[in-house]
């Protein structure tokens, strides 16, 4: 019996990628996707939420299997901490997104990754979500990412991957421009 | 004076090829189709140069060079090959070149269909038949206006560039110029003269510094050979067709036309506009990014210009600063607050084609096209942007793409003349 095992540059597939950019660019409707959370309050400021199937490819798509996430608040809120604050989770999702998007590109531009890693931070004044001071924010101030990314390739290639990577990503996208939520109650 | 024939002067008939547009892409055709000694007619809805005459604000000057501003069989012959033009000497320019070119002005062409092997084109004066067809009605015909226009306070006067001939047309007060590319920042640079708050909303941006090395930048884009790049050597073609244009301006006066200049002489700089909501506009966070990308990408370029700069033994490379952006960055404007007026769309411009009746655009309303030759059999195109070159919407870019193109216009006339020949001996031959 032979294996065969393909290399794939960081692990990432990119004829996949570039085959589903070329078939989406002639059938753009598989490009709709739907992502999906649902949410239960268990306690406090403590909520479970699950992750499971979502839309895309014009069909009903599932993860490998579900995921759960705890959100809570730490005991200086008076809370349990039974999970990350949801901001956090913000965070988590932005560095998820960069992080991947610089391994993507990476792949594309035969760059090789040694190491990828970041911290983050978000500066925020809790007078906003208290209430205290109507001029200043419920969210975050700003955001700063730091990069240490150790790679086969020249500084501003670096920087030109990091750079690339937010322009492609959604996350970052989400957070730096508007964006629009509507919210039902018992329908 | 002008040769140009008038509408009443060509009664509408059959011919081989109708040009649609007198710019510098129809008239350098018309030249090549002289050259080749095909019949055709150019019909103009204006006078030659329209989109010059008609579209262009007061001080605009080239940003290409003197010497670049040459056409089939027409090289610069002035005495100032490293100016930049002013828009009315182009215009005569242009003119001048018309001159005993089979140009119908004042025409507007309303529709174009194909039948029964013609291509019926419709104008106010009359329907035409031909073979063939191409297209030079620019690639700039209107303002391209984000859609969150609509969304912008009434309050606001919203204009766009071809509204635009001077700071007299901009009510009193601050202005927001939305887009960073040379329209945007030759506009800013210009309302900062009249001492009123300038805004500029930055979204992703082409930054070049107008002279490199001792040289005007165009001189290495052509030297280089970047700018005779071929479409099928482009990676992401579509990408590259979307470029916007470079930061620059015509006038050697400034090293480099740039959100740091423009910073330095008071304007602040916002993230691209994304939104307007509650009568307050809305900016990208992602300023510093769009900065960074654009600051990597004129490294790039001009690291891809030093070898041949190096052979030619050129003064050594300059270093120029990073984009400055500020440290605070603005999120939101409410315009009566912060004493804004008027916003103007520097946000590019696109084609045109209500009039084009024939099945060859795309979902996204763009020409269907393999390097200008359009996706139906004797319909062709000139002047897109990247169209078979990376310098085919520069004036000095038409010859090369219009002579490749006349050739295969050639081409299929005569194919076309064989199989209608070849389709007579078929009928007439007996039994
Ligand atoms: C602000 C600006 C600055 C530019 N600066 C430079 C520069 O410095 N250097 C450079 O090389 N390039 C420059 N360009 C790019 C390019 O050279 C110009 O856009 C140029 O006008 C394009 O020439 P064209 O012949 O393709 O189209 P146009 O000049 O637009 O000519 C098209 C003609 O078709 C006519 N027309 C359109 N529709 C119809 C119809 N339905 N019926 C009949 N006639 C019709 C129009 O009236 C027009 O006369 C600039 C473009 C813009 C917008």
């Amino acid at each position: 019996m032979t294996t065969s095992v393909i290399q794939l540059p960081n692990g990432v597939n990119v004829d996949a990628l570039l085959g589903a950019r070329e078939a989406l660019t002639e059938a753009p409707a598989g490009a709709k996707f739907v992502w999906r959370a649902e949410s239960e309050w268990k306690d406090g400021t403590h909520t479970e939420s699950k992750l499971d199937g979502f839309f895309g490819l014009g069909e009903e798509q599932r993860h490998v299997r579900e995921f759960r996430y705890d959100t809570d608040h730490p005991e200086i809120f008076a809370a349990e901490d039974e999970g990350p604050t949801p901001v956090e989770m913000i965070l988590v999702g932005l560095a998820g997104c960069l992080t991947g998007g610089i391994a993507s590109v990476a792949a594309h531009r035969d760059i090789t990754l040694h190491s990828v890693t970041a911290t983050l931070e978000a500066d925020m004044d809790i007078q906003g979500i208290l209430g205290i001071d109507a001029d200043i924010r419920n969210g975050f101030n700003g955001i700063t990412v730091n990069f240490q990314v150790d790679a086969d390739a020249s500084e501003d290639d670096i920087a030109s991957l990091v750079a690339q990577s937010q322009k492609r990503s959604a996350v970052f996208d989400i957070i730096t421009n508007p964006g629009d939520v509507t919210v039902n109650v018992n329908q | 004076m002008t040769v140009a024939l008038g509408p009443q002067s060509r009664r509408p008939g059959t011919i081989d090829v109708i040009v649609i547009g007198a710019g510098h892409a129809g008239l350098s055709m018309s030249y090549l189709l002289r050259e080749a000694g095909i019949a055709h007619l150019v019909l103009e809805r204006g006078k030659v140069a329209n989109a010059w005459r008609t579209e262009r604000w007061d001080s605009l000057r080239l940003l290409t060079p003197n010497w670049q501003t040459r056409l089939p069989g027409r090289p610069y012959d002035g005495n100032d090959p490293d100016g930049y033009m002013a828009v009315p000497e182009l215009t005569r320019l242009l003119e001048d070149y018309a001159r005993g070119m089979p140009v119908q002005t004042d025409t507007t062409v309303t529709s174009v269909r194909h039948r029964d092997g013609l291509y019926h084109v419709v104008t106010d004066h009359g329907l035409w038949r031909a073979r063939a067809v191409i297209i030079a009605t620019g690639a700039c015909n209107q303002p391209a206006v984000p859609r969150i226009a609509r969304d912008l306070p009434v309050s606001l006067k919203q204009m766009t560039p071809f509204d635009y001939h001077s700071p007299d047309d901009v009510p009193e007060g601050g202005v927001l110029v939305v887009g960073a590319s040379a329209t945007g920042l030759q506009l800013a640079d210009e309302l900062l003269t009249t001492r009123r708050p300038v805004m500029l909303a930055v979204g992703e941006h082409v930054r070049m510094p107008r002279h490199y090395r001792g040289r005007d930048i165009f001189h290495w884009l052509q030297r280089s050979g970047i700018h005779d790049q071929h479409y099928q050597e482009i990676d992401d073609l579509s990408r590259g067709r979307r470029l916007p244009s470079p930061q620059l301006v015509g006038s050697a006066a400034l090293p480099i036309l740039d959100l740091n200049h423009l910073q330095a002489r008071g304007a602040s700089i916002v993230g691209r506009l994304a939104g307007a909501r509650n009568g307050e506009l809305l900016f990208s966070g992602s300023l510093g990014n769009v900065c960074a990308l654009a600051d990597l990408k004129m490294q790039r370029l001009l690291k891809q210009i030093d070898p041949v700069a190096d052979a030619d033994g050129a003064p050594p490379p300059e270093r120029f600063a990073a984009t400055r952006v500020p440290g605070s960055r603005r999120l939101m404007l409410r315009p009566e607050q912060d004493g804004i007026r008027t916003v103007i769309w520097a946000t590019g411009f696109r084609p045109d084609y209500s009039w084009l009746q024939v099945p060859v655009l795309d979902r996204k309303g763009q020409l269907r096209h393999e390097g200008g030759v359009v996706d139906a059999p004797g319909l062709y195109v000139l002047g897109l942007p990247l169209m078979r070159r990376r310098k085919s919407s520069f004036i000095y870019g038409i010859e090369d793409d219009a002579r490749d193109i006349a050739a295969h216009l050639q081409d299929y006339l005569s194919y076309q003349a064989r199989r209608q020949a070849h389709e007579l001996y078929q009928d007439a031959k007996p039994g």
